[in-house]
């Protein structure tokens, strides 16, 4: 851990209540074991590969052109947002209201003032991961809507994160001298009662090859009768490792909907606990990866019932080509006095290519007895009936299995919570797909665009 | 016009021969009906032509003006004019009708697709916002039916089997959907197999020729007046026990 010392965390910027706690979270981190595969959580993935002191904490890097082109391209496909907040390596580099309502906080930590306690509130405890965030992310972005105000647009948070390509230390690099570059990005949302808003967050790098390590911690909190609606949409370069958490809870007759989509990094670990806290809450959680050449996925979800009368509902998509792998594991856990509880979860895994291998571990842990809970998963291949099908309409093998492909993707896509993200995130899937399929579908819309125009030309 | 010869076809369904020496001409405009008790073969017989993989012909030709089609994959089947409607149509989550159809016809524009789509659902009184769904999903068995019956108002094939087409429909649904069949074989000089069970069906399709099909062959052909004695007097001529069919 030679670049993760005590001093480092310590010279990062905030309030003094900020600057005790992450010194507070080191000590605790230095007295904890790094994640192993030998626990359940970790099973089936390669953090055992993780050598921390490879990397070092990113100290304030511009956002470069390739940043600047990246945010202009979230812009022009998110045209109606509430607020851009930009990150570089978690730290806040511009905060742009458009149309929020004047009581509804947007900023970086100073949002919080001298509101000890806030963070952290939702994600208490947490691994090593959690603490290494906890002790080393240079701000906060926060999100905070006051009780009864309902906003229409996205608050949209892009997080550039800076992985480096040369040899570290080497003239080219863009990494700190001391090792690969690491980022933290930290996020809070806070909805008041009554209240309803809508969140994205994109975490994004240099496209193609890059090292890089990315531990983001989100805690979204919905107030009594609130309606949270939060997406996550990973596009890190191939050779970035992503490991990241989002805490969710949901208060008494409160609507909280997630949505995470896992498209880069070479391990893309996405884990999401939501707890249903009030009596009569709710929660939707939805994940869709996809992975091409030797990309590993990890979906990890919690849904967990702490109060009667509530509901959770998970879906969770993925494919895997190349010799990708992905690895779903899903826990429903109902708490005692969690009476009355319906709990749904689903996943579906296509395996595009033999080198490619999804696995799928639903669990149950149910310590009540007047409960709903089911569980369903599958990992398989392109179905044959559905191949069959569009081919008996004429349709050629390899135009069949990129059509289900893609519908695969366009059923789970359309049920982001944020619906302005469904765009993007189609094009996220088309691109990729690309290289999986060896699509030539701009091609196809390109052809098909000419022959309408010269038809009604 | 164009022709379908089959001859002497035989196909297994896993490691059984189920379909056990089939001869069958149909020439374009023609409404060929097959009846026969639960699983003589009928539904293995229409995978059989259309190719379906795990239906695997052990002999015989199926031709179209000509072209050998045994040996062919499906969709190569369905390029030559073949179209097949199913007992059963297939869910396909995400894969919209019309995107489906778009492929289906590359090289014809979009907007001709979406026009024939439309008018072809308005023929038969399928509703329009069904046009948008993924194919099949969150239908039900009747909307599904009516569904492989836009498809093939759109694609105009040479020719169309429908495995039991009716199933699922209302008596409304039925006579709409076979009057659209009816009015293809003139239009397009559409030739058309149709497995069915009713005749009704086989009325309203104004039906030139019914064959009766028991354990793997056609063991009897006629006119529509070979329908009326069976409805009336059941399989039991050809052999059949009452309520010793199969499940299928
Ligand atoms: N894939 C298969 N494997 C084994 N047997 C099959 C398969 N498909 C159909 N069969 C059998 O073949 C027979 C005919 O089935 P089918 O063609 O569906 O009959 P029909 O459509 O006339 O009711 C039945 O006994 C059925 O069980
Ligand atoms: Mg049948």
């Amino acid at each position: 851990m030679s670049s993760f010392t005590v001093d480092r965390a310590g010279a990062l910027g905030g309030p003094a209540w900020l600057k005790r706690r992450r010194t507070g979270a080191f000590e605790e981190l230095a007295a904890m074991p790094m994640p192993s595969e030998k626990e359940e959580v970790w099973r089936y993935t390669p953090i055992d590969e993780l050598a921390l002191d490879e990397y070092a904490p990113s100290d304030g890097q511009p956002l470069g052109p390739l940043g600047s082109t990246f945010l202009n391209a979230v812009v022009a496909d998110l045209p109606e947002r509430a607020a851009l907040v930009t990150v570089v390596d978690g730290r806040l580099v511009a905060v742009e209201r458009t149309g929020l309502p004047a009581s509804v906080r947007v900023g970086g930590v100073d949002v919080l003032g001298d509101e000890e306690g806030a963070l952290g509130r939702v994600l208490a405890g947490g691994d090593a991961l959690v603490r290494l965030n906890d002790a080393f992310h240079p701000d906060v972005v926060i999100v905070d809507v006051p009780a009864r105000v309902v906003l229409d647009a996205p608050v949209v948070v892009v997080h550039w994160c800076t992985t480096a390509s040369a040899a570290h230390g080497g003239p080219d690099s863009t990494a700190p001298t001391d090792g690969w570059p690491a980022s933290f990005p930290r996020t809070m949302v806070r909805l008041g009662a009554g209240s309803s808003g809508q969140v994205v967050e994109i975490v994004a790098g240099a496209p193609g090859a890059g090292h890089g390590l990315v531990v983001p911690v989100t805690e979204l909190s919905a107030g009594d009768g609130s309606h949270l609606s939060y997406a996550a949409l990973q596009v890190l370069g191939t050779d970035a490792w992503h490991l990241s958490r989002v805490a969710a809870v949901a208060g008494r007759d409160a609507t909280l909907r997630t949505f995470t989509a896992g498209f880069g990094g070479a391990y893309d670990r996405s884990r999401t606990d939501a707890l249903a806290d009030g009596t009569g809450s709710s929660t939707e959680l939805r994940s869709a990866y996809l992975g091409t050449g030797s990309q590993v996925h990890d979906v990890r979800t919690l849904q967990d019932h702490a109060a009667p009368r509530t509901t959770s509902d998970l879906l969770c998509k993925g494919a895997v080509a190349g010799t990708s792998r992905s690895v779903y594991s899903g826990l429903i856990r109902v708490r005692r006095g969690a009476v009355r509880t319906n709990a749904f979860q689903t996943n579906h895994n296509l395996v595009l290519d033999r080198g490619a291998h999804a696995d799928s571990v639903p669990n149950l842990d149910i310590e009540e007895n007047d409960v709903r809970c089911s569980h369903a998963s599958t990992v398989g291949p392109v179905d044959e009936d559905q191949r069959y099908y569009l081919e008996s309409r004429g349709i050629p093998p390899t135009r069949a299995e990129q059509l289900i492909v893609l519908g695969f993707f366009d059923d789970i896509v359309q049920r982001s919570p944020v619906p302005t993200l469904v765009p993007r995130l189609r094009r996220e899937v088309r691109l990729r797909l690309v290289d999986a399929l060896v699509m030539d579908l701009e091609e196809a819309d390109r052809d098909r665009a000419e022959k309408e125009a010269s038809e009604s030309g | 016009m164009s022709l379908l010869e089959v001859e002497g076809l035989h196909a297994s369904a896993g490691s059984r021969e189920v379909v056990r020496g089939v001869d069958l001409v149909v020439r374009g405009g023609e409404v060929h009906v097959v009846m026969g008790p639960n699983g003589s073969g009928k539904s293995t017989l229409a995978h059989a032509l259309m190719g379906r993989p795990g239906t695997t012909v052990t002999a015989g030709s199926i031709r179209i003006d000509g072209t050998e089609l045994v040996g062919l994959p499906a969709w190569r089947r369905a390029q030559e004019g073949l179209f097949l409607a199913l007992q059963q149509p297939i869910e396909v989550p995400g894969v919209l009708l019309e995107a489906a159809l778009s492929e289906a016809m590359r090289g014809t524009g979009a907007s001709e697709v979406r026009a024939r789509l439309a008018a072809e659902a308005a023929a038969i009184g399928f509703d329009e916002r069904f046009l948008q769904r993924p194919l099949n999903v969150d239908l039900s068995g009747g909307e599904r039916k009516r569904n492989e019956v836009v498809q093939l108002g759109v694609l105009r094939p040479k020719f169309a089997v429908l495995d039991e087409i009716d199933s699922g429909l209302d008596v409304d649904a039925v006579r709409t959907v076979a009057q659209r069949i009816e009015r293809a074989t003139s239009e397009w000089g559409l030739g058309v197999v149709a497995v069915t069970h009713f005749h009704r069906v086989l009325r309203e399709l104004r039906a030139d020729s019914v064959h009766v099909m028991v354990d793997g062959r056609l063991v009897a052909s006629g006119g529509p007046e070979l329908a009326e004695e069976l409805e009336r007097t059941g399989y039991r001529a050809y052999g059949v026990e009452e309520g010793a069919e199969g499940a299928a």
